[in-house]
């Protein structure tokens, strides 16, 4: 009971801060008083362009940034990555945290004009999503039943208890799609797969495919009054320099992810018509490391694991290589999602602890000043991945391990990481706000899976900290959670199963003019159902 | 008396003058010495491996700890461009030795023996000629991984056909001359008519287009490099603009310098090529002889 009270409390809390914020907001503008008022045309880039709209049926990073704006999650989440509502105003768990309950907002509507209800909630998360989205499926398959109590009424009833259940009803996690349009049809061969149907505050209207994606304002949004933009053009623009330009010109209003090289960055935060944000990523909150294959010698030494995380200096590859974007990485936990730990065996940049390391561990140094060999496979994906390479090789030759460097292609990637056919290579995943979600998949060894790429691949086995994970997973007690996780990440970070490099950012662009453009952890892929323009 | 006795005669101080009268190759030459001096004491003039990051990132060129710029990673340019020119010369002449040898082979036989021969390995030639150059190379070593040796297999494997040809044309007007019809009826053997009385007389034409392939491959080098095709544990010169071209409109001097490197090799050695046609091409050496 009290906790269902928590969580009620939490909610309206939430609202009121809502409101409390946008007051002052609009105010700060200076010169004119300016008021959300309704009007403008948004131009973002989209890049590449989406295959398909429908995010239930794909959710590829360009299809949600686009997809977002028409479809919506029961859930969104705050920068602390804390559940706010959307579709569902409010919610509560059962003590035992099994059983969870949504109250749904009772005047939303599909784009079509019929209302949605507690039913399309079900035959979201009990038959589409299961059949075509995998992340979901893997939540969703923990429940052992789904049902609608009334019209606007949902309950989950969990088998064992799940910590990031909630985390589970962002919308790209679990989108609502239509019970009327896509029950008992094929869903991926649905006709309306073209015209996708959502409630959210913006509507389909013109594909050109290659060039644009055209939104119109809903006019029947739920949310009184909202949105203010009458428009949203996402501009599909391959070519890197052109998106550089593109925003330079003041053309396109809105960049995001990795639609900015690195290397333009510094240049493009100078201008005076842009601003620049690194928020709106916690929900991905992505964490590069170089992929150690422990199965191979040298590196089935954890001496030598530590040894490369002293030999290698995070904070040139943020400033020299990322240009700036990044934090150096302290362990397996991005800093900005929940559960973080910092108390951990800390590795600074110290090529002398590395060879000391490496002479105890027994690699002396031979006759050409080599103490071991290593190939790195670097990862194909551009430019700065290869100048990572180029760094990673020079750092460890200062200490005397010769690293060879092999390139390849997209799919010679993940075939030869798949089938564990390499030394050392680099790779970043998302982690979804939870270490159940996007943390534990890395390390546990159930998840040891040959030919399945972003697995175990490193074929790093503890089982204790598989116990941890677990444990961790079947609680929803968050300072329960939180030792857990804490004594996990010490031992990770002791045995250096993955060296860690940085907890990435990546830049949003967004036109001075555009106001509220990033508010959630979600930041360019929510609804921009409060996204207004200040005229001049 | 056969042709061969001819040619040392023809060449000679003969050569010499003639290379000479032609200014541009002269130049051409001192060019291409200097960069042969530059890749044999790359070592001794930058000791430090050129990917070693020696100075700080960005240094503009006369910097104190680079003389030509620092790269994005602080890397000196100056060590690069020493360094580069060895990689660059050794794949320039190694392709070109094993285009030689397969262009020449092939056009010799079937230059020699003519008709079924002939029409076989010239429609396996054309084969080759129709693909575009660049594209294949990249397809070769995109399929075998870049190395050293790919680099070079994939530069000779698009080079030859013109060679092949060129050795055809030659072998097919020698065979009818009256020393290899006297080589014929004193009983030497085909392999000995190809090799000792055909081949030196048409060695001529294929230094000259060989020398202007060197060029070639060193371009052809460059531009896999710069596509990030190179092998990623050399540093050569195609690699070093392909790297900075992103950060072009920050640092120019990082393309800069290995550009004109490029561009200057390459037009040595095109110089120098045509140094070596004024100077062996018998047509133009009588013409100016008289």
């Amino acid at each position: 009971m009290s906790n269902r009270l928590r969580h009620f409390r939490q909610t309206l809390t939430a609202a009121a801060l809502a409101a409390a914020l946008a007051a002052p907001l609009a105010l700060t503008v200076p010169g004119v008083a300016v008021a959300q008022e309704r009007g403008g045309t948004m131009n973002i880039i989209v890049q590449p362009e989406p295959p398909i709209l429908v995010l239930g049926l794909n959710q590829q990073g360009p299809t949600q940034t686009v997809a977002g704006k028409i479809y919506q999650g029961l859930l969104t989440f705050s920068f602390d990555l804390k559940p706010q509502p959307e579709l569902a105003e409010s919610w509560e768990v059962s003590p035992d945290g099994k059983v969870y309950t949504f109250k749904l907002v009772k005047n939303a509507k599909w784009h079509d004009g019929k209302p949605f209800t507690a039913h399309d909630v079900v035959f979201s998360t009990s038959k589409l999503l299961m059949e075509t989205h995998p992340r979901a499926r893997a939540t969703f398959s923990k429940c052992e039943k789904i049902e609608a109590l009334d019209d606007y009424t949902v309950q989950f009833t969990l088998k064992e208890p799940f910590g990031p259940f909630l985390q589970a009803f962002e919308v790209s996690s679990a989108p609502m799609m239509p019970k009327h349009i896509y029950e008992g049809t094929d869903f991926k061969a649905n006709p309306a797969n073209a015209t996708p149907i959502g409630t959210g505050p913006f509507k389909f209207k013109e594909w050109n495919k290659g060039s644009y994606i055209h939104l119109v304002r809903n006019d029947e949004y739920w949310k009184t009054g909202k949105p203010y933009l009458d428009d949203i053009y996402f501009r599909v623009i391959p070519d890197a320099a052109s998106r550089a330009v593109a925003v330079e010109q003041g053309t396109v209003q809105q960049t995001q992810f990795n639609d900015i090289e690195t290397f333009d960055v510094p240049r493009l935060k100078g201008l005076p018509n842009v601003e620049m944000t690194t928020k709106g990523y916690e929900f991905f909150a992505p964490l590069s490391w170089i992929e150690i294959n422990t199965r191979n010698k040298p590196l089935d030494d954890k001496r030598f694991r530590q040894a490369m995380m002293h030999a290698i200096d995070r904070k040139f590859i943020r400033d020299k290589i990322w240009f700036g974007l990044g934090r150096p990485a302290t362990g397996p936990v991005n800093s900005v999602t929940r559960f973080h730990e910092s108390n951990v065996r800390k590795y600074d940049f110290d090529p002398k602890k590395a060879e000391a390391l490496l002479e105890e561990a027994g690699f002396k140094k031979g006759s050409d000043g080599t103490r071991a060999k290593v190939r790195l496979l670097v990862m194909p994906y551009g430019e700065t991945w290869t100048r990572l390479g180029e760094y990673v090789k020079q750092a460890m030759k200062r200490v005397g391990v010769d690293v060879t460097l092999e390139t390849t292609d997209a799919a010679g990637w993940v075939n030869r990481v798949s089938n564990w056919d390499y030394d050392l290579t680099f790779n970043f995943v998302y982690q979804y706000g939870d270490p159940a979600l996007g943390v534990s998949r890395t390390y546990v060894s159930e998840n040891i899976r040959k030919g399945v790429m972003f697995s175990n691949t490193m074929g790093y086995a503890n089982p204790e900290v598989d116990k941890l994970f677990a444990q961790a997973a079947q609680t929803n007690k968050d300072e329960e959670r939180q030792q857990l996780y804490s004594a996990a990440q010490k031992i990770l970070v002791e045995d250096v199963p993955v060296a860690w490099l940085l907890e990435m950012e990546f830049p949003t662009f967004v036109d001075k003019r555009f106001k509220n453009a990033v508010t959630t952890a979600i930041g360019v892929n929510e609804s921009y159902d409060s996204v207004y323009m200040v005229k001049k | 008396m056969t042709a061969a006795a001819i040619t040392p005669a023809r060449k000679g101080s003969g050569f010499w003058s003639a290379f000479a009268r032609n200014k541009g190759a002269v130049i051409g030459l001192a060019f291409l010495t200097l960069v042969i001096l530059m890749a044999a004491f790359a070592d001794v003039l930058y000791p430090a491996s050129p990917w070693d990051m020696t100075a700080m990132p960005f240094q503009p060129p006369l910097s104190e700890d680079a003389l030509l710029g620092s790269d994005t990673l602080g890397r000196d340019i100056a060590a690069g461009i020493a360094h580069g020119a060895r990689v660059s010369l050794l794949i320039g002449l190694t392709s070109t030795a094993v285009a030689v040898l397969i262009g020449v082979f092939l056009g010799a036989v079937s230059g020699f023996y003519g008709g079924r021969v002939d029409d076989l390995v010239m429609r396996f030639t054309e084969l080759f000629q129709t693909i575009p150059n660049f594209v294949l190379a990249v397809v070769l070593v995109a399929i075998f991984t870049p190395s050293l040796t790919s680099i070079v297999l994939a530069i000779a494997i698009v080079s030859w056909p013109p060679l092949a040809r060129l050795a055809r044309g030659e072998f097919m007007s020698l065979r009818s001359r009256e020393f290899v019809h006297a080589a014929v009826t004193t009983g030497q053997s085909n392999m000995t008519i190809i090799w000792r009385q055909i081949l030196p007389n048409s060695l001529s034409p294929i230094i000259v287009s060989a020398s202007l392939m060197v060029a070639t491959a060193i371009l052809l080098e460059s531009s896999l490099s710069f596509l990030g095709l190179g092998d990623p544990n050399l540093m050569s010169w195609g690699y070093m603009v392909g790297a900075a071209r992103t950060v072009i409109r920050q640092a120019w001097w990082m393309s800069f310098f290995p550009g004109i490197a490029i561009l200057l090799t390459v037009l040595a050695l095109n110089l120098v090529g045509e140094g070596l046609n004024d100077a062996l091409n018998p047509k133009l050496a009588r013409k100016g002889r008289s």
